[in-house]
């Protein structure tokens, strides 16, 4: 009777673990904090099972140390997962776990299918080099040799996140903080991924900023159809973007569902203290 | 096309000491292509709730809300996944809210524009479409170009429901669509609710405005005490004198 649909990413009890665990811990998933009162160990994600589907938006709330940044460094390789296994329908036809592909094939998927814009513009740019040379880095990861065409493609992404084009050769650091983030969302999306993942962009950034930083990704979102991952603290981030939303608590997803029906209905008792929470 | 099969609705509210709040029991009624079933009742009563339940803003506690899409699939909204329930509020389910949230920073006009090129309409043709719309509901077009967050309470009430109008949706939910406007504002509302039941849209609405009942409803309920009863709009539900003077103005 219901159709089924298939998601572009998806995400099988990833977990990623700070610690040798013990048995205590490994046979409570529900400790405190994610935090084991034994031995110590920090269970930053566990268990984690999502689906991200073509187009949509999925955003992630939760606390500070909630694993949602974690998962996202996780899905982007920056850090391993101690286990789990996330699949993306573009590669090997969803078959292949990417959390266990070679470093090459990961910088391939890196390059090719998912952009990542962080919420430090440190980690995701070269601050001393321009910014179209922050650009063409990523147009030279994925095979990109011809000069003219690379200095061409960098000045129209930047233009579209409205850098204007004689500021290309200034490096990042002399930037405003919301300038920066523009320059990683043309950096994340210079190759068309059909992924974006996003880590608290806009956390830092003062109201006028966020607003112009927000209405970029949403016009981007509707021009390319690019599937997102959204993770903020702020539900009215989540709120104005998502049209699904995940509920971290300590490592572990405690409730998802449409994002009106999680701030307007929600079920868990965490979800309803943060939604309470909404100034 | 829709039918509503004992639904239920409590919430627990964990942060009150798990505290049971009783929305309704129960419910089954059913609407036809190009009906509307009309909702009355107390405040408080769980008309919107009954609503969120349909469109899913709300986890039904119990029951089933199968509606029948246009390819002749009927689905349960109370239980389907919930990209199901995107897909089908992108395509072919309206709800028009009583308090009115629109994306910020977007022109009224480049809402009703966006809303449909989303559903595949062309640029030009949407943008004609959503004037035509726009002085449908008396907006001035002074304002066309300007953020609703400015508008009077009014105004973006009338932009909400164009917006949910203007895709002539299958299924329209309406939660008090015609509160807060004046009468002339109201008579463009029912004239757009008209036109679209003749096309065939199905709606379930909460009103309080006995002209709009008697105006757009084949069928009315009541809330009371946490059921749906039947009122029978042949007989004088309403003092007829009083009525008339409502009316009448």
């Amino acid at each position: 009777m219901t159709q089924t649909r298939q998601p572009i990413l998806e995400g099988r009890k990833i977990t990623v673990r700070f610690g040798p665990g013990c048995d205590y811990c490994r046979s409570h998933p529900e400790i405190e904090k994610g935090r084991c009162p034994h031995c110590h160990t920090i269970w930053a994600v566990r268990d984690v099972d999502f689906q991200l589907y073509p187009g949509e938006i999925l955003g992630i709330v939760g606390e500070s140390g909630s694993g949602k940044s974690t998962l996202l460094r996780t899905l982007y390789f920056d850090r391993p997962a101690t286990q789990g296994e996330a699949y993306l329908s573009l590669y090997h036809q969803g078959q292949a776990n990417i959390l266990e592909a070679s470093s090459q094939q990961k910088r391939y998927l890196r390059n090719h299918l998912m952009g990542m814009v962080y919420q430090n513009p440190t980690m995701g740019l070269r601050m001393r080099l321009s910014s179209g040379a922050n650009v063409a880095e990523k147009l030279i990861a994925a095979g990109n040799r011809n000069a003219g065409q690379m200095i061409g493609r960098s000045q129209q992404l930047l233009r579209h996140v409205e850098i204007p084009v004689e500021r290309m050769k200034d490096p990042p650091c002399v930037f405003s903080g919301g300038m920066q983030q523009r320059v990683q969302i043309s950096k994340a999306t210079a190759n068309n991924p059909p992924i974006l993942l996003l880590d608290e962009v806009t956390t830092g950034l003062d109201l006028s900023v966020q607003a112009k930083v927000l209405d970029l990704i949403r016009s981007i979102q509707k021009e390319l159809g690019i599937a997102m991952m959204i993770v903020s603290h702020d539900l009215g981030v989540i709120r104005m973007m998502a049209d699904r939303t995940m509920v971290m608590l300590g490592g572990r997803v405690v409730e998802e569902g449409l994002t009106d029906q999680i701030l307007e209905d929600p079920l868990h008792a965490y979800t309803q203290t943060l939604v309470s929470s909404l100034l | 096309m829709l039918k509503i099969d004992q639904l239920s609705k409590h919430f627990i509210m964990h942060i009150r000491n798990d505290a049971k709040i009783e929305g309704f029991d129960g419910i089954s009624f059913a609407v036809q292509a190009g009906e509307l079933v009309a909702i009355t009742g107390p405040s408080g009563s769980g008309k919107s709730s009954l609503l969120k339940c349909i469109y899913r803003t709300y986890t039904p506690t119990g029951g089933d809300v199968y509606y029948t899409d246009s390819q002749g699939q009927t689905v349960n909204l109370a239980k389907v996944e919930p990209w199901e329930i995107i897909r089908l509020r992108n395509k072919e389910i309206g709800y028009v809210s009583q308090f009115f949230s629109v994306i910020p920073r977007v022109s009224a006009l480049d809402i009703l524009t966006s809303t449909q090129t989303a559903r595949g309409v062309a640029q030009g043709e949407a943008r004609e479409r959503a004037a035509e719309y726009l002085e449908k509901v008396g907006i001035s077009p002074s304002l066309w170009d300007m953020y609703p967050a400015t508008f009077s309470g009014g105004e973006k009430q009338r932009l909400n429901i164009a917006n949910a109008l203007i895709t002539k949706p299958r299924m329209l939910l309406l939660d008090e669509p015609t509160a807060s406007l004046d009468a002339r504002s109201k008579e463009w509302v029912m004239d757009l609710i008209l036109a679209l039941k003749a096309e065939g849209t199905a709606m379930v609405g909460v009103f309080h405005d006995e002209i709009a009942i008697r105006t757009l409803a084949d069928h009315r309920f009541e809330m009371q005490s946490k059921q749906m009863v039947p009122v029978d709009q042949e007989k004088d539900y309403v003092d007829e004198e009083w009525f008339e003077v409502y009316a009448n103005g």
